[in-house]
């Protein structure tokens, strides 16, 4: 536990913790560009979290403490998963307490609560929002799992920071279970942080809710912290795909001038990362909820062939 | 005359195991005495299991000793063995069995089909034959006590006799239980290769040739499978556990599963001295077939005790999967990994014991409480029932594989070991395994979908039936049991590498290699199998980081805002008029997955049409394998049961006719 890896980690917690409602605020701002509309300000993220913390919280009659407890869990999930994705250094304080495989399993401690939050209360819209959650769920996160260990065996670690390590280190190739499993990635991130075509985070029309859905109960201090989880849960993400696809200009063991260069490079990633998102869902359309699986299976097969073609052909 | 202390850690086990039996014989004495049975017998049973886990704690750490009792036929007596890979068994078999059995205590009523006291014997009974099987050292011992336990938990099953559906749920049981063991018989026949002599030692001794090897595998497995669950053979499991008892359902899936687990372990890597890679391979399939087909029968279930039984079946499919594994990188040679996947199948197989014991025993308690083991029938117990719901939400979350609960350490570990298979000297192999590792991440995420259902319908939102308001939470006994129960999930979770501890003497027997130094080399609060840089997971750390993000935001928000709440009706839209029945039900929450997985299913479904006065729906949903499998082998046995039937004509002279035949065919064989 060196000094460096304390302050390494502390400054990607508070860039995550910060800047995540920031990356929400600017794909919000391209998408109304590609769409020809007025761009809401970059900072309108911030503003709803302080309106939001502001209110009060109205919690309906019969809410279990599971209904009230689940916002907190959920962001500290996140900011926990925020904290182990090497977005700045691979050397983090947090790494070895969870691997490539806990943070799927954080992400799925994640689901379950929100999931179970949202039928606690006992609501159409709740019970129908859970469902849907966990089927998009139950197909993204073997499909995410499988990205993860085509990128582990490339290493034969699961250690998340070894993994970015090596990829960062290797000459400039294109591995073509890399690139396939990058295909998956992305699909699987769309429908984890409920963007068009899976979901609409700017919906509120019923029928096509998913993870709105869950929320509707939601209000005050507790809507703010889902609404900073979910913007965290895309800066993790994104993280996670910068990470493993484009490593260039992450910072390594003991490195102080490059933690310095490596945040403007992931600022500049991020940029592009988010314009790139807004892209995907301007030029998409929704799907009905039932192609959902079809897509999600396609997201998994991909994944699953990114494994074969590593195992098989080494490549 | 010997001390107790110069008594070795078998003479304590045999002693509790011959208390256990005087317990349950003690029941049958006064029969009705519902206070004796439950009060006195009960808690003494549970503490002698739990005197029997502690002592195969010690044992796990000295060398095998062996004990020959005087019982049974003349010149063919008991031999016992207490080794590390039985100790271990032991001490699973006496957490899991201690709180259930204090949850026992506080179940059993009056005036529900068998009297207390009988089923107080053939509890105890049932216990007994299991913790022999684990330490029985000759065939013949391990024959009597499968057949024992078989037959005392037939008796437990159908302990409600007088419902139809449980007799024959009941019958179904004996019957595979039967054709299993008829299996396991021959595999025994085969591994003494015809010596005669049928104790364990002998067979280890004998050199099989691949072919009778394979074999005595095969049998085994199919006997073993045939106790475990395992597609095909898993059609009695989803009958007999909901049909039994909560805690004997608890006991079956938690402990009974577990002994065929280990008949296989004690079999597959101990008795026999060779492995191939096929073997692996067909555990492999087999496991994932077993796993996947238990998991999407499980989130389809409306009945909460069959939801959990198939939820068994997905379990045992894991860990043939991890046994699978092992046997591969055993025929590869690579003993190390062998271990590593032995270790997450042994890890399994102990939370697995933990994490379905305490949620069938809250299914028992819900049970009691409501009258109603229909899903569509529960819902919002959390309120009324706090201590079974919180502590059956550990169990959930724990049998969903979410961390920092066990159930996660194990599928990590073998996650683990699928990610090191990377290099074996096969094609096929390396073709198999990516996809049986995508099915194991598949099947866990399944998992997850099974547990907020099974909670969420039972637990959370609004009861579905006006009379659910009046259920009373779990009595003291009961509670007590649950308690245990939940503690073993959450500290077998936190503490993994002091798990592995255990766990590395009993690799050591079945495939001569362990992962317990390196684990240990890595500290106490890490759990790195292989190296601190391979992967590391720290469950202590991650529950400690999660709570301590948790409880700084809640200090936080509470400091720079407010913490004002107010209780108002739920929104739900502005819609005014919201009541239960708008919940989704059990059938509506398993319906993604009946369409996703249409075709494992098979499906008849009555809809009503738009003239119908009285408009009904129904669906049932059954199993391929009925009219795929066991339709045809009952209709081929029926048809030769009629051929043999030819024979019997019920006539005194016909009879008298086939003896002189029969008596002059053998006088011309003799005499030719």
């Amino acid at each position: 536990m060196s000094l460096y890896s304390v302050l390494a980690q502390l400054l990607a917690l508070a860039l995550a913790v910060l800047g995540a409602p920031l990356l929400t605020g600017w794909v919000n701002q391209c998408r109304a560009w590609l769409q020809n509309k007025s761009a809401p300000p970059l900072l309108l993220p911030y503003r709803t979290l302080h309106k939001l913390f502001h209110k009060e919280s109205i919690v309906a009659e019969h809410a279990s403490p599971l209904f009230r407890a689940t916002p907190y869990l959920v962001f500290g999930a996140m900011v926990l998963a925020c904290g182990i994705v090497p977005s700045l250094s691979t050397d983090l304080l947090l790494a070895p307490a969870a691997d490539a495989i806990a943070l799927v399993g954080l992400f799925a401690l994640a689901r379950v609560f929100m999931s179970l939050a949202a039928m606690d209360i006992g609501t159409a819209f709740g019970t129908l929002g859970a469902r849907r959650e966990m089927l998009v769920g139950f197909l993204a996160e073997p499909a995410l799992l499988m990205v993860l260990f085509t990128a582990s065996s490339l290493t034969q670690s699961t250690s998340l920071a070894s993994i970015v390590q090596t990829i960062a280190h290797q000459e400039f190739a294109i591995l073509p279970s890399l690139a396939v499993a990058g295909v998956a990635f992305t699909m699987v991130s769309l429908a984890e942080n409920a963007r068009v075509p899976i979901d609409n985070p700017a919906t509120h029309l019923e029928l096509t809710m998913i993870h709105e859905a869950m929320i509707l109960e939601y209000s005050g201090r507790h809507l703010a912290l889902i609404e900073w989880a979910a913007s965290l849960k895309l800066f993790a993400y994104s993280c996670i795909g910068v990470a493993l696809f484009v490593p260039w200009g992450i910072a390594t063991v003991d490195d102080p001038i490059g933690i310095l260069l490596a945040a403007p490079s992931l600022v500049i990633k991020l940029i592009i990362g988010g314009a790139a998102l807004a892209l995907i869902e301007t030029l998409s359309a929704k799907m009905r909820i039932f192609r959902v699986p079809e897509f999600l299976a396609g997201a998994f097969l991909l994944a699953v062939i990114g494994i074969l073609v590593r195992f098989l052909l080494k490549a | 005359m010997t001390s107790l202390a110069q008594l070795l850690p078998i003479d304590w086990i045999l002693a509790c195991v011959a208390l256990l039996l005087a317990v349950g014989g003690a029941g049958v004495v006064r029969p009705h005495n519902l206070f004796l049975v439950a009060r006195v017998l009960f808690p003494l049973g549970a503490a002698l299991s739990l005197l029997i886990a502690m002592t195969a704690l010690t044992a796990l750490f000295s060398v095998p000793q062996i004990a020959i009792l005087p019982l049974g036929l003349p010149g063919l007596p008991f031999h016992l063995r207490l080794d590390p890979l039985s100790a271990f068994f032991l001490f699973l078999f006496g957490g899991t069995t201690a709180g259930i059995s204090i949850f026992a205590a506080g179940y059993f009523r009056k005036g529900e089909g068998t009297p207390p006291g009988l089923l107080c014997l053939q509890y105890h009974v049932f216990v007994a034959s299991m913790a022999l099987i684990m330490l029985a050292d000759d065939a013949y011992v391990f024959m009597v006590m499968w057949e024992l336990m078989a037959l005392s938990s037939f008796f437990l099953v159908t302990a409600n006799h007088t419902i139809p559906e449980i007799r024959r749920a009941g019958y179904l049981y004996l019957l595979i239980a039967h054709i299993g063991a008829l299996a396991i018989l021959l595999c025994f026949g085969v591994l003494q290769a015809n010596t005669g002599d049928y104790t364990f030692a002998n067979m280890r001794a004998q050199e099989l040739t691949p072919f009778w090897a394979s074999v005595a595998f095969v049998l085994a497995l199919f006997g073993f499978g045939a106790k475990a669950g395992i597609v095909p053979l898993h059609i009695w499991l989803p009958e007999a556990h909901p049909a039994a008892p909560s805690p004997v359902s608890a006991l079956m899936s938690g402990v009974m599963l577990k002994t065929a687990i280990y008949g296989l372990l004690r079999i597959g890597f101990e008795v026999l001295q060779l492995q191939l890679a096929w073997w692996g391979v067909l555990a492999l399939i087999l496991g994932l077939v077993t796993a996947l087909f238990g998991v999407v029968f499980s989130a389809i279930q409306s009945d909460m005790k069959r939801l959990l039984a198939y939820s068994s079946i997905e379990n045992i499919g894991l860990l043939l999967i991890g046994i699978g594994l092992a046997l591969l990188f055993v025929s590869y040679g690579t003993s190390a990994l062998a271990a590593l996947a032995l270790t997450a199948v042994l890890y399994h197989a102990l939370n697995h014991a933990f994490f379905k014991s305490l949620l069938f025993l809250s299914t028992g308690a819900v049970l009691h409480a409501t009258g109603e083991r229909n899903l569509g029938k529960l819902g919002g117990l959390l309120r009324y029932m706090p201590w079974v719901g919180w502590l059956a939400l550990t169990g959930a979350l724990a049998a969903a594989g979410l961390p920092p609960l066990n159930g996660f350490v194990s599928e990590w570990l073998l996650l683990q070991s699928f990610l090191f298979t990377l290099g074996l000297p096969s094609t096929f192999v390396n073709m198999l395994l990516p996809v049986v590792a995508a099915g194991v991440a598949l099947v866990a995420a399944l998992g997850a979908y099974v547990m907020v259902k099974f909670f969420g319908v039972i637990f959370l939102g609004q009861p579905r039936e006006p009379n659910l308001a009046g259920a009373h939470d779990a009595a003291r006994l009961e509670r007590g049991g649950l308690v245990w129960l939940a503690a073993g999930c959450l500290l077998l979770g936190l503490f993994p590498a002091q798990v592995i501890a255990l766990i590395d003497p009993v690799t050591r027997v079945l495939v001569g290699d362990g992962v317990g130094p390196q684990v240990a080399a890595n500290g106490w609060l890490f759990l790195a199998p292989v190296a601190a840089e391979r992967a590391s997971y720290s469950p202590l750390l991650f529950l400690l980081l999660v709570a301590g993000s948790f409880a700084l935001t809640f200090l936080l928000v509470r400091a720079l805002y407010h913490g004002r709440a107010r209780r108002a009706p739920p929104w739900d839209c502005g819609f005014p008029l919201l009541n239960a029945r708008m919940q989704d039900t059990a059938e509506g929450f398993g319906q993604p997955i009946r369409l996703v997985f249409d075709p494992f299913f098979r499906i008849e479904r009555h809809l009503p049409s738009p003239f119908d006065a009285q408009p009904s729906y129904r669906l049932v949903v059954t199993d391929h394998f009925w009219q795929w499998l066991y339709v045809p082998i009952a209709r081929i046995a029926e048809a030769a049961s009629r051929i043999v039937g030819l024979l019997q004509q019920g006539r005194i002279a016909t009879y008298l006719l086939y003896s002189f035949i029969t008596l002059l065919v053998m006088l011309v064989l003799v005499f030719r």
